[in-house]
């Protein structure tokens, strides 16, 4: 067990499944000699070769469409979208060929392709380097999609991304890469996709949340402890399927929740969220569900100060908490 | 000198009233004791007289509208000083409104969870402090005053002592009458509470009417039945069981004595019969008379039997007030003097309230037999059939023969909660018995 952060427990992972599969391979822009933009890949072209470590063209449709087709045939393709605000040209490929195989082919196709994206802002990435994608694609049905945001979790959940028959949308917090550390087994372990995780307990108002949300929450969680306010951080992990029961759990304890996200508000993944408690705790709610996510704007700015502002940030989280909290 | 005209208290255990309709407008004179508005409650309708000589300035509570006793439904202009004040004066003290509640001057908005915790543990909301926004009551505060122990709940429900012993917990179930216990709902991850809520809005999908259909408006009656029919299903199981009796000796009976009463002034009918042999098997069966609630079997010791009366857009049940102390004659003079009142609208709110078993006589109009709805919290409701001349087979001297006797149906609903199959044929057979055995 070695102390790694979130890139290089993804790095491990991907290493162990083309160690243990050959069937896997990876696919993505820089990928290769250069070992990603982020160094995600970095060693795995030297030891397996450009064979099962490929450099793409600029190309997204080409880069999914192809490990559809891939994956239809056997393999076990791991695509890579640079930033996963590039995944656009790749849209239809995702949407309407790899979620809708198994369906359309009255299950006797599958499309056991893991995709690889980078999200989120707070880096300073501006327009084209922090959006948050996950409501396009939590949308559909037939595609999971799952936002680990610690390295434990990352690495099991790819190697669950990976051993899953179905295509699983893997996002990474761009901001969680290198800041988020923690202690990583050094085997080929897994953690079930679909399943939440409890990131703090507390008793008088919940969090729900995931990616670099989850520790934000949990530093908020951290600063209103010394007021003797006790924060419960639910960090979803998986987004699709989801796990109502651990969020439900959670609402008929503390009974007031914060739905946390970093994408803009209107429309959000976690409207739904907002959604399925309205609707299944009703009974058990003492304040109106919260909301609390990016700015409405179209984009997020480049600079700190307004970046900033579009973000939530702790103290942010921590003032919305206390509102709740006094309700 | 303006005069407030508050909502009055039509009958000692009302509580709130609706506006049926205005009789006046703003701006009309009024003369005193001149009908000015009807106010329905939940089965009698009444005329309001003006109390002033005056003006009706301001209507404050819409036709159709429903608030509490007390509440200011309307501004009057009186013109002469002498305000007659006996009939709005004895209105305001009975209620507690919202804005009473939660220590006085509190936030009165309950939240989801904490509505559900006072009504699951029986707790007045108003003993609890609210620390929440404005004062409201929070769970935690809920929760706070519940972990506070047994001396801060408020005293339990009253409870007479049952003057018979309830019958054996399980007794042996009759497979005809009874169906299989509804199986407890394991489904949802939030368990519900235990008491029926009706929706605020029941979803009611939109109805297109045809070409020269008519709407016609819903009386307050036929609200209030609605109503409480849709509660009454939503709230007890039932279960009907019926048997057959021979009505050979009370008509014998009710020939014999008919010019007795008469003379008296009493016309002698079938329903006192009926309701004195009902009181017999209430007695004989006090699980019958009785009501359901979470903390338990709430056993009366009154017996006050309803009589339903079918009036031309409805449906009223005045109520025999301790049946089981009147005599034949005594039964046959309220039973008329109330079935009268009621045809004519007549009746006070309080000859319909706090009936502890209802009799619904559905034979006047020909049917054999009916399943009726029990009238809430009651626990069970007894149909009478038409009574008709069948052929039945009758043994004479150890020979059995066929002879004409005049038959009736009775047909009894009961709330399978408290009352089993076996339970409610042995009321039933009893209240056969004291027809057949009439002396």
């Amino acid at each position: 067990m070695a102390e790694l952060n979130l890139l290089e427990a993804i790095n491990q992972a991907l290493d162990q499944a083309m160690a243990n599969d050959e069937r896997v391979y990876i696919i993505g822009e820089d990928v290769g000699q250069r070992g990603g933009v982020f160094r995600v890949t970095d060693g795995l072209h030297a030891k397996y070769g450009s064979k099962r470590v490929i450099d793409a063209p600029l190309a997204e449709s080409i880069i999914i469409g192809s490990s559809i087709g891939a994956a239809m045939y056997g393999m076990r393709p791991i695509a890579e979208i640079q930033f996963a605000d590039f995944i656009f040209p790749a849209f239809n490929q995702i949407i309407s060929e790899a979620a809708r195989m198994r369906y359309r082919s009255n299950n006797t196709w599958e499309v056991p392709l893991v995709i690889r994206a980078p999200y989120g802002g707070g880096i300073h990435g501006a327009l084209y380097h922090s959006q948050s994608i996950e409501a396009f694609f939590a949308h559909i049905p037939g595609l999971k999609v799952v936002a680990p945001s610690t390295p434990y979790d990352a690495k099991a959940m790819l190697l669950a991304a990976i051993d899953d028959p179905d295509p699983v949308l893997f996002l990474e917090h761009k901001k969680c890469y290198r800041l988020i550390k923690g202690y990583v087994p050094d085997e080929h372990y897994t953690v079930p996709i679909g399943k939440a995780d409890i990131a703090r307990e507390g008793s008088d108002v919940s969090v729900i949340t995931y990616g670099m949300m989850r520790h934000y929450a949990v530093e908020a969680a951290e600063m209103l402890a010394k007021e003797d306010i006790s924060v419960e951080v639910v960090d979803l992990r998986s987004l699709v399927p989801l796990d109502r029961e651990t969020i439900l759990n959670s609402v008929k304890k503390t009974s007031k929740v914060l739905v946390l996200y970093e994408d803009n508000l209107f429309g959000g993944y976690g409207a739904e969220i907002a959604a399925i408690i309205a609707q299944d705790g009703f009974e058990y709610l003492d304040a109106p569900v919260q909301r609390l996510a990016g700015l409405d704007i179209p984009a997020m700015p480049y600079s700190a100060p307004l970046e900033n502002e579009f973000l939530p940030t702790p103290s942010k989280i921590a003032d919305t908490l206390r509102d709740l909290v006094n309700y | 000198m303006s005069v407030e005209f508050k909502m009055p208290k039509l009958g000692e255990s009302v509580t709130e009233g609706t506006v049926g309709r205005w009789l006046k407008q703003p701006g009309e004179s009024l003369e005193l004791y001149e009908p000015m508005l009807e106010v329905t409650t939940d089965k009698v309708d009444t005329e309001i007289p003006s109390p002033v000589n005056g003006r009706l300035l301001e209507i404050r509570v819409n036709e159709g509208d429903t608030v509490p006793v007390g509440t200011v439904i309307a501004v009057l202009e009186d013109s002469s000083s002498a305000t007659v004040a006996a009939v709005a004066a004895p209105a305001a003290p009975a209620v507690t409104s919202q804005a009473s509640s939660n220590n006085g001057g509190g936030n009165s908005f309950m939240s989801p969870v904490v509505a559900r915790l006072v009504s699951q543990h029986n707790l007045d909301i108003k003993q609890i402090a609210g620390t929440g926004k404005d004062g409201r009551v929070t769970k935690q505060d809920v929760e706070r005053f519940m972990a506070q122990g047994d001396a801060a709940k408020p005293a339990p429900m009253p409870m007479p002592t049952p003057t018979a012993p309830t019958p054996a917990p399980m007794p042996v179930i009759k497979p005809s009458s009874t169906p299989a216990p509804m199986p407890t709902i394991t489904g949802s991850l939030l368990a519900k509470p235990v008491a029926y809520t009706p929706p605020a809005t029941p979803a009611v999908p939109s109805i297109e009417p045809f070409v020269g259909d008519e709407l016609q408006p819903l009386s307050g009656m036929r609200r209030a039945i609605a109503e409480h029919m849709v509660r009454s299903k939503a709230t007890s199981p039932h279960v009907t069981t019926v048997m057959e009796v021979d009505l050979s000796t009370i008509i014998a009976h009710r020939d014999q004595h008919k010019a007795d009463f008469e003379r008296q002034g009493v016309k002698l009918t079938f329903t006192p019969y009926f309701v004195q042999a009902t009181v017999a098997g209430l007695r004989a069966v006090p699980i019958v008379n009785a009501t359901y609630t979470d903390e338990g079997i709430l056993l009366h010791k009154s017996v006050n039997v309803g009589m339903a009366v079918a009036i031309p857009d409805g449906l009223i049940v005045p109520v025999l007030h301790n049946a089981d102390e009147k005599s034949l004659l005594g039964l046959s003079r309220t039973v008329n003097d109330l079935a009268e009142r009621a045809r004519t609208r007549r009746l006070t709110a309080d000859e319909v309230k706090d009936g502890t078993f209802t009799i619904t006589n559905h034979g006047v109009s020909g049917s054999l037999f009916a399943m009726p709805i029990i009238n809430q919290p009651q626990s069970g409701i007894l149909g009478i059939g038409a009574i008709q001349k069948r052929p039945v087979v009758v043994t004479i001297n150890g020979a059995d023969a066929i002879a004409i006797r005049p038959m009736c149906y009775l047909s009894f609903t009961f709330d399978h909660r408290l009352i089993d199959g076996a339970t409610a044929d042995k009321f039933l057979a009893i209240v056969k018995q004291q027809l057949e055995q009439f002396a």
